[in-house]
């Protein structure tokens, strides 16, 4: 079966337990999320989770109906790349006695377009956004100078098309 | 927590009580009309039995001889009343012990209020005596769950669960009271949840699929129908009967739809899926257009998704926009409650008949009835069958019984061969397939349609499961008749291994005690009859009976039940023998 990759995005309630409850849905499906993230939305108190997985087609539909089955979640959407506007975020620590020795360093830094958040004497920080092949890049780079920490993100996305969840929930309040 | 529900205040609401959260609870429960709770205690949710012992010229409280039978109870009061049944049980086992009752209320859209007591909200994630995390364990299996650590958040939580439990598509509420919260004082007002932002119960019927649907139906030469329990729980009898009458289309149900429609109704062809009857099943792949009203394509039903219904149209009814088209594409779908749907169906179809179509059903009726039913209902062969002991149930209840069944052979018989003539009279666990099921179920069944006798027909091994329950049928004097057709073996996985296993029967024979004097040890009139010539006897008397009686009937232990779809197979490969 051919997979493809969807961005699942969730509005919903900020209750205690939606998480596991949406989390389960997945489990009881044998699917595997690639990343996670949630934050509140552009509306008070209505949460948003953005959720990347590889998922057949014809399941993605299904699998997005059963969230949006879910008492607490106001409306769930799935997208391809093609549709939304998408950024992850890395953050890599390097030694700092690198930087100064190796001038290659300052090159990468510079060409990646990623920005130093802290420079201290033990270490400094730099922080990249973009897409996961320029993060992933930008790892292969530095790794040669000793990477001491990497973390990336999960993805964080916004749609092309309009979301209507205002309306949705107006119409709630008539 | 923030309102996000629209709440109702009944009129004249007075000043606010000033009461434990506990009292909150069964002033909750009374609001609600659920006065009738299934329950055990435990130190966790004392609080709330000391109130329920306050409250007891209010609400009856049966005691339950373990949670599960509490759950299990609840939902066959829930299916026989129509209305939200009610468990309580206290944290950690008490909770634990609820779950298997939680599941098949989900799986069968049962509308069930759960409440847990819980360790003290200082103790939360402390490992503490009796601390389980239910919230945790029971999310996959409810339609809503929550968590109450201030009794503050009672009124509304309670409010929302009942509305959550019977609103759209019914099914399980588990609230969590964490003890401290019973205690609680608090400032006591209560309204009821009309609506909730995120959730939208009831889809709007669109009307082009509506005329979609009217095209379909007039197009068709040979429709079918297959429908399921959203007819019953919708209150759709009328309108699924008005439409069977004036559409001539033959209609076959699901194991949870039976009843739904009388046995007797000319429309009635029986039951679709792996024990169903041999036309409807056939005739699946055969017809031009399958209408599927308040079902859901469950695999038991569908066979082989691959060889099902593929030369067919699909008009699917349904409530629950996550069943749309997740096992069976529809070409039109009506999203709405199958109440509405049907009336504006029936409005707009013409009248018509499909004499050749009936014939087919016919013809294949009477290959089942040459090649099994016969044998079944009129053994000629030493032996009793499990198809004539339901049949001489049919004969003493003339059809008017709620009969609750339990998991297995005896299940698939007494849903063949049992004759309904109301709605709301076949009490079964089907998507689940819980064990154990009926004879606490046979108690809130009864307790949910007290002027309707209720028949329990149960296997040996499931009987067992829950067999304590006896204890709460012999305290409340619930007069329900307990039928068991004891074959000494757990018959339905008997019967695979000699099919699909080469008769290995592994750990199926079961050594049974005595179940008359097991009966008789709880105070309630038993007997057994094991040959032909008492079977109307002994019948006639537990119908008689106006009290519990327990009846066991020794069938013959290797018979089969026919016709049967092997896991996998294509509807068409339906075998009789």
């Amino acid at each position: 079966m051919e997979l493809k990759t969807y961005t699942i995005s969730v509005y919903s309630e900020n209750n205690i337990g939606l998480l596991n409850r949406i989390s389960a849905i997945f489990l009881k499906r044998h699917i595997n999320l690639e990343s996670f993230s949630t934050s509140e939305s552009e509306i008070p108190n209505v949460f948003r989770f953005v959720i990347v997985v590889n998922i057949a087609p014809e399941k993605v539909h299904k699998v997005v109906q059963q969230i949006e089955k879910q008492i607490d979640v106001i409306k769930a959407y799935y997208h391809t790349d093609e549709e939304t506007i998408f950024q992850e975020n890395a953050l890599y620590k390097v030694k700092s006695s690198s930087l100064f020795e190796e001038r290659q360093i300052q090159n990468i830094i510079k060409e990646s377009h990623a920005t130093i958040v802290t420079v201290s004497p033990e270490f400094f920080v730099i922080e990249k956004t973009g897409f996961r092949e320029e993060t992933e890049q930008l790892r292969k780079d530095l790794a040669p100078y000793g990477l001491l920490q990497f973390v990336r993100s999960g993805r964080i996305s916004v749609t092309k098309a309009k979301m209507g969840i205002s309306e949705i929930l107006n119409t709630f309040k008539k | 927590m923030e309102t996000k529900a629209k709440q109702k205040s009944p009129k004249g609401t007075a000043a606010p009580l000033h009461i434990s959260g506990a009292e909150a609870v069964i002033r909750c429960l009374l609001a609600e009309d659920a006065n009738l709770i299934y329950g055990y205690p435990g130190g966790a949710i004392m609080p709330i039995y000391d109130e329920i012992y306050k409250f007891q010229d209010q609400l009856h409280h049966v005691l339950t001889r373990h949670e599960q039978g509490a759950t299990h109870a609840a939902q066959g009061y829930a299916r026989t009343s129509g209305k939200v049944g009610v468990a309580m049980a206290t944290s950690g086992p008490g909770a634990t012990n609820l779950v298997t009752g939680i599941a098949d209320a989900q799986i069968d859209s049962t509308p069930m209020v759960c409440i847990t007591g819980q360790v003290a909200s200082h103790l939360l994630g402390s490992d503490a005596f009796q601390e389980t995390d239910i919230i945790g364990i029971s999310t996959p299996v409810t339609k809503w769950n929550y968590q109450i650590t201030k009794a503050s958040e009672i009124p509304e939580i309670m409010a929302k669960a009942f509305y959550i439990a019977r609103s759209g598509r019914p099914g399980p509420v588990l609230i969590d009271i964490t003890k401290d919260a019973q205690f609680e004082l608090f400032d006591f007002t209560y309204e009821k949840c009309t609506g909730i932002r995120s959730y939208q119960p009831y889809p709007k019927l669109v009307n082009e699929s509506l005329e979609q649907a009217v095209q379909l139906i007039g197009e068709a030469k040979k429709p079918f129908i297959v429908w399921g329990q959203g007819v019953i729980l919708g209150q759709a009898e009328q309108e699924f009967k008005a439409f069977l009458e004036k559409s001539g289309i033959p209609a076959a149900w699901t194991i949870l739809g039976l009843s739904a429609l009388p046995t007797a109704h000319p429309s009635n062809r029986g039951m679709v899926g792996m024990h169903g009857n041999y036309a409807p099943n056939l005739l699946t792949n055969e017809c031009d257009l399958l209408i599927a009203i308040g079902m859901r394509f469950d695999d038991r039903v569908t066979g082989d998704l691959r060889t099902y219904a593929k030369q067919a149209k699909i008009i699917h009814l349904e409530l629950d926009p996550a069943e749309v088209n997740k096992n069976v594409k529809a070409d039109v779908t009506l999203l709405s409650d199958c109440k509405i749907s049907l009336r504006a169906l029936t409005d707009k179809i013409e009248t018509k008949t499909y004499p050749e179509w009936i014939k087919r059903f016919d013809d294949l009726d009477a290959i089942e009835n040459e090649k099994v039913i016969d044998g079944d209902l009129h053994p000629t062969k030493p032996g009793l069958t499990m198809g004539e002991s339901v049949e001489m149930i049919n004969k003493h209840s003339n059809g008017d019984a709620v009969i609750v069944t339990d998991v297995g052979q005896h299940q698939m018989v007494a849903c063949r061969y049992a004759k309904f003539t109301q709605s709301k009279s076949n009490v079964t666990s089907g998507g689940l397939g819980t064990m154990g099921f009926a004879l606490p179920a046979a108690i809130g069944a009864k307790m949910g349609a007290p002027s309707r006798e209720v028949v329990a027909v149960i296997g040996d091994g499931g009987y067992q499961m829950t067999i304590q329950e006896l204890g709460t049928i012999f305290q409340q004097q619930v007069a329900v008749k307990i039928v068991i057709l004891n074959n000494d073996f757990l018959g339905m996985v008997r019967q695979w291994q000699q099919l699909f296993f080469d008769k290995r029967y592994a750990s199926t024979e079961m050594t049974n005690p005595d179940f008359v004097a097991i009966a008789k040890g709880y105070y309630i009139e038993a007997d057994r009859v094991d040959n032909r010539e008492d079977l109307d006897q002994a019948v006639a008397k537990m119908m008689a009976s106006d009290k519990p009686y327990f009846l066991e009937i020794c069938v013959e232990k290797e018979d089969n039940v026919f016709p049967m779809i092997p896991t996998g197979a294509s509807v068409s490969d339906i075998r009789l023998e």
